[in-house]
């Protein structure tokens, strides 16, 4: 589904990522770890295409189509959802407008009806339940006033209305309290399915405990240096990353 | 003369949206001004001599007058004999009865404008006076306000019907030496609008009136006069569109309100006249001086305005609150794209006691446009616990844009109490991006982001009124960004 292939990528004149190499296959969960400022918030945003963000070598494919092509909108269209690590607020427009006005541009893209304001309503109300999100927060205006978890889990709302085939969540679990934390598990783990995958940036190998990825990989440095399964994760808890890079020469 | 088709061929029609110009033979007045052409327009108006001689004390004053400069905004010289003061359709001697009489070309501009005056007749419960030039030409739901004893008619035509009241009213808020647009203005106003709501009525409608420059050169004056008996209510809303054109147009309208005690006036503009190419070549010029006198006690005027047109703007719509325990609010929204200039604000002047007054402004300045708010909060000596909130953000769009803001404060009564919000925001690259993110292309993300810094001043407007406001504001800030 998702091909990264040498990516290498910069920010104002800075190299970030030096050459990643990342595929995900559509079912897959996959968690990337990796150290303060190694790069991870970087390539989700450069998966999502932000502009300020240079790809200078290599490719990034989703289902085969060249997303360096694809404006940030049409790769949405396509199925690309980044919860964002640092949600954004839009002042004065309301939360479930937003949502209704994303959902309707993502299925007019694709040539299917856009939903009416009942619909709309019928369908948030049970994401909101499964992700349990307080229906004052619908009437809200986006992500202004919420608090660092309410904001979370907002992204994670917003990723069960629009029901991407590939989502990347960016430390979508920092900040958030245990329950929290659970309720975002049960959410995504109850979007799991066999066309959908998803790319979970993470710290803490606590997350994992609830939604167990298949591969992690840590990136250290703008490189993926090593990858494995689930236990790569506990083992990371151990020793922390350089113990990991030390000892892992012949990965 | 250029042909109407001449004109459209020659410009860039497609950049705005109702750029269009209607071929209606004028009759017009030669260009320039003089005693001798006050004394034409007033005679073609059949004018009292009462109301003629009142236009020459103006024009004598303005003589005397110069023009402003201190506002923050910069444009040619504009020549006064070059302008021509009065234009009216043909038809004018001969009255239409109904709808079905007018001219269908008019018809047909309303229809582009997107005002089907005849689905507003039934469906809207809207009562349209709609100017044309300078005459109005159309007036509907009279019969159904007289009943109530709601006067709503073109101001020519109070002149002749109430020239009591018009007389009584008439530059009481607005003096006819107050500044120099407005003692223009008196001079050689054209038309406009007047109402009188009558003690203890309710206007069941919003009254409504449609604005539209279409002669070539002639400025357009607009004089309305809104009086709100005692207990008495009513909103009022003023929209406009103006065709493209290749040279400036000078606006220069005068409104004066007067609220008596326990009465509401709600007074809507949106506005959106041409404000030139993307060089700044052809918009209208825009100065207009709005007042109203909350003159009884517990009064209430209420201004909500949304500019999105005009090469340049002047406009300051103001409360004088006189009765005691009287509210005066400001609302507005200031667009300035490409080279726009706005200078635009209010002046609140608290005079009774416990009198209270609320400003929220939101200037939007995209492109190379100029957006100032200027605002002055007075509180007199005599207004006893007065109380003044304001509230003035500014959205700048690109970084050629520009946002200025002048508030004055001026305090004689320590027992006052203000409060000043003001804040400048850019449209954030993030925001944008979050929209994208989301499948939500940069123009709706632009519009959706900017709606939404403008709600305050929306939820004020009616209904029918913010989804225009909404749709305009898209318009006009189309290509902003990217
Ligand atoms: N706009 C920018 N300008 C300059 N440097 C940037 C910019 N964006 C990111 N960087 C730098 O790139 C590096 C990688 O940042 P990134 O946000 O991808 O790290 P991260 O792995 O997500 O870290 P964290 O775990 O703290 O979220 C950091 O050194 C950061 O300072
Ligand atoms: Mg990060």
């Amino acid at each position: 589904m998702l091909r990264v292939s040498d990516l290498h990528a910069k920010v104002e004149e800075q190299k970030i990522l030096k050459g990643v190499d990342l595929e995900v296959n559509a079912g897959e969960v996959h968690a990337v770890m990796g150290p303060n400022g190694s790069g991870k918030s970087t390539l989700a945003q450069v998966l999502a295409g932000r502009e300020d963000y240079d790809v200078t070598a290599g490719s990034l494919e989703l289902d085969g189509d060249d997303l360096q092509e694809m404006a940030p909108e049409e790769r949405a269209h396509a199925g690309l959802f980044l919860a964002f690590q640092y949600p954004v607020e839009i002042p004065g427009v309301g939360n479930s407008y937003f949502l209704k006005a994303a959902l309707n541009a993502i299925r007019k893209a694709r040539g299917e009806d856009e939903l009416d304001a009942m619909d709309f309503l019928q369908l948030l109300r049970k994401r909101a339940e499964l992700v349990d999100v307080d229906e004052a927060l619908l009437r809200r205006p986006v992500n202004e006033g919420f608090s660092g978890g309410e904001k979370k889990r907002n992204e994670i709302l917003q990723m069960a209305v629009l029901e991407p085939r590939l989502a990347v969540l960016d430390e979508t679990d920092s900040g958030l309290d245990i329950d929290a934390l659970k309720t975002v598990a049960a959410g995504v783990n109850a979007l799991r399915s066999e066309d959908r995958a998803f790319v979970v940036i993470t710290h803490y190998q606590r997350l994992l405990n609830y939604i167990v990825p298949d591969h992690v990989h840590v990136l250290l440095d703008g490189r993926i240096v090593r990858s494995g399964g689930s236990e790569l994760a506990l083992e990371l808890e151990e020793k922390g990353y350089t113990g990991l890079t030390n000892g892992s020469s012949g990965d | 003369m250029p042909t109407a088709a001449d004109t459209i061929g020659a410009l860039a029609e497609r950049d705005y949206e109702y750029g269009f110009v209607t071929d209606v033979e004028q009759d017009t007045a030669p260009p320039g001004l003089s005693e001798e052409i006050i004394a034409f327009i007033s005679a073609k108006k059949n004018e009292p001599q009462w109301l003629l001689d009142w236009r020459l004390q103006a024009y004598r004053g303005w003589l005397k007058m110069v023009e402003p400069t201190w506002a923050n905004v910069r444009y040619e010289p504009i020549d006064y004999q070059s302008i021509c003061y009065y234009a009216a359709p043909k038809s004018d001697d001969d009255r239409p009865k109904s709808l079905d009489e007018i001219d269908p070309e008019i018809l047909a501009t309303y229809e582009k404008l997107g005002i089907p005056l005849r689905e507003q007749e039934m469906l809207a419960g809207v009562a349209v006076d709609a100017v044309f030039d300078s005459v109005s030409v159309a007036t509907t739901f009279r019969e159904k306000l007289a009943e109530l004893g709601v006067i709503f008619c073109s101001f020519s035509e109070a002149v002749q019907d109430h020239p009591e009241l018009v007389r009584k009213y008439l530059g009481t808020v607005v003096p006819r030496r107050d500044n120099f647009f407005a003692a223009l203005n008196s001079a050689v106003f054209s038309d406009g609008s007047f109402v009188y709501i009558p003690k203890g009525v309710r206007c069941p409608m919003e009254l409504s009136t449609y604005f539209r420059i279409n002669a070539m050169n002639t400025g357009q004056f607009e004089r309305t006069l809104i009086i709100a008996e005692e207990g008495s209510y009513v909103s009022y809303l003023e929209g406009c569109t103006a065709p493209m054109r290749d040279e400036n147009q000078l606006h220069a309208a005068v409104v004066e309100l007067i609220a008596h005690e326990d009465a509401q006036i709600k007074y809507s503009t949106v506005q959106n006249w041409y404000p030139g190419d993307k060089e700044g070549v052809g918009g209208i010029y825009n100065f207009v001086t709005k007042r109203g006198l909350c003159e009884g006690r517990r009064s209430k005027i209420s201004w909500t305005q949304v500019e999105t047109g005009s090469a340049v703007t002047w406009k300051y719509p103001s409360c004088i609150l006189r009765g005691d325990d009287s509210v005066g609010e400001f609302y507005s929204v200031a667009v300035s794209n490409n080279r726009q200039q706005a200078d635009t604000g209010t002046k609140m002047i608290h005079v009774g006691k416990r009198t209270s007054s609320t400003i929220i402004s939101k200037g939007i300045s995209a492109g190379e446009g100029q957006n100032t708010y200027r605002g002055s909060v007075r509180i007199l000596r005599s207004a006893e616990d007065a109380r003044n909130f304001s509230q003035c953000d500014s959205m700048l769009i690109g970084d050629r844009c520009g946002a200025h803001t002048f508030p004055y404060i001026d305090v004689a009564n320590p027992s006052a109490q203000m409060e000043h919000e003001a804040s400048t925001s850019k449209i954030g690259e993030d925001q944008i991006f979050y929209c994208n993110q989301r499948g939500i292309d940069t123009e709706d993300a632009v519009s959706m982001i900017v709606n939404g810094f403008c709600k305050e001043v929306f939820r004020e407007l009616p209904m029918e009124f913010a989804v225009e406001a909404q749709k305009l504001l898209e318009v006009s800030l189309e290509g902003s960004v990217g």
